[in-house]
């Protein structure tokens, strides 16, 4: 029985985000409204062999730290689930 | 000078980069593959190539100098004083190792750029500029899709209180214009050093403008400079 981690990686506030604002302006030519704002960021799905919740969040947060996201721009939030 | 070229899967810029350090130096550089994990002996320079290492995958630079076997010696050689140069690929490499401040987002207009660009060198009080004049505007190929200088606020003032912004984006007279901005770079940065002055990352390409036949020799007198300096 191995864990499921999902990190979703967003970029911090203040850092500007070309790739939402093309969401955002394509979605208003598609004649949505009520979009304030839009951020892009991205989704990383790890399964994992270990079933200690405290030490697969400690070792993908570790993961995070040194590879998965950038702290100078992005955050990151972990996930788990049971697989 | 003895110089290392390190080759990531992926790089594309190696060659460019050998020819020119080479028409500067005399020396022709080794080409050290990135899954070694010693460097030759004796280095002056190292240099992080442009391309695309690793795919670009994840971020632009960040497994070639989060996991690339070499780094380590890498970041060490910085530490030492070895000088280290890292263009395009190589300056996204060495903010995500940390050796520079900062990182390079995705071009403020979404799109690959591929032009020459005129440079503002701020001052030759260091080892990467010495053979420019202060406030020299020279004309270099940029080629990016992920170029945009940013960093807090705090960071880029220091950046400028230490004079370690040495090369801006400018129009052709040397005025730093937004329409001269390829890419949204903050205060339209184009290339820094580190606070020892021994690590410098850019994004455009001097190496691409060494011999009069590409159109310039903008970029000779960088390679110049670093010869002189070892």
């Amino acid at each position: 029985m191995g864990l499921k981690a999902i990190v979703t990686v967003t970029l911090k506030n203040g850092v500007l985000d070309p790739q939402g604002k093309a969401i955002h302006g394509a979605l208003g030519n598609l004649g949505f409204e009520g979009v304030d704002d839009v951020r892009q960021g991205k989704i990383i799905e790890l399964d994992l062999t270990g079933s200690n919740e405290d030490e697969a969040r400690k070792s993908v947060e570790a993961m995070c730290e040194k590879l998965l996201a950038n702290t100078v721009i992005e955050n990151y939030r972990v996930e788990l689930h049971s697989a | 000078m003895k110089t290392a070229i390190i080759l990531f899967p992926g790089t594309n810029r190696e060659r460019d980069m050998a020819v020119a350090l080479e028409r500067a130096s005399g020396a022709k550089p080794a080409i050290v593959w990135h899954g070694e994990t010693e460097l030759p002996q004796g280095l002056d320079l190292i240099v992080l190539p442009g391309g695309f290492a690793h795919g670009d995958y994840l971020r632009c630079g960040a497994i070639a100098a989060n996991a690339s076997p070499i780094m380590p010696a890498v970041v060490n050689a910085a530490g030492r004083g070895v000088h280290v140069m890292g263009v395009c690929n190589g300056f996204q490499m060495l903010t995500e190792a940390g050796l520079l401040p900062g990182a390079l987002m995705r071009n403020a207009s979404l799109k690959f750029v591929c032009r020459d660009v005129h440079l503002h060198v701020a001052h030759n009080d260091s080892p990467f500029t010495r053979n420019y004049t202060p406030n020299e505007v020279i004309r270099v190929p940029v080629a990016h899709g992920d170029g945009n200088y940013f960093v807090d606020e705090q960071t880029l003032d220091a950046l400028e209180a230490e004079a370690r912004v040495l090369f801006r984006y400018c129009d052709d007279a040397g005025a730093l214009t937004e329409d001269a901005n390829p890419n949204g770079s903050q205060r339209n940065i184009a290339g820094i050093v580190n606070e020892a002055g021994n690590v410098m990352g850019m994004m455009p390409h001097p190496e691409d403008m060494v011999e009069h036949t590409f159109g310039g020799i903008g970029g000779l007198p960088l390679f110049e400079g670093l010869a002189k300096a070892a």
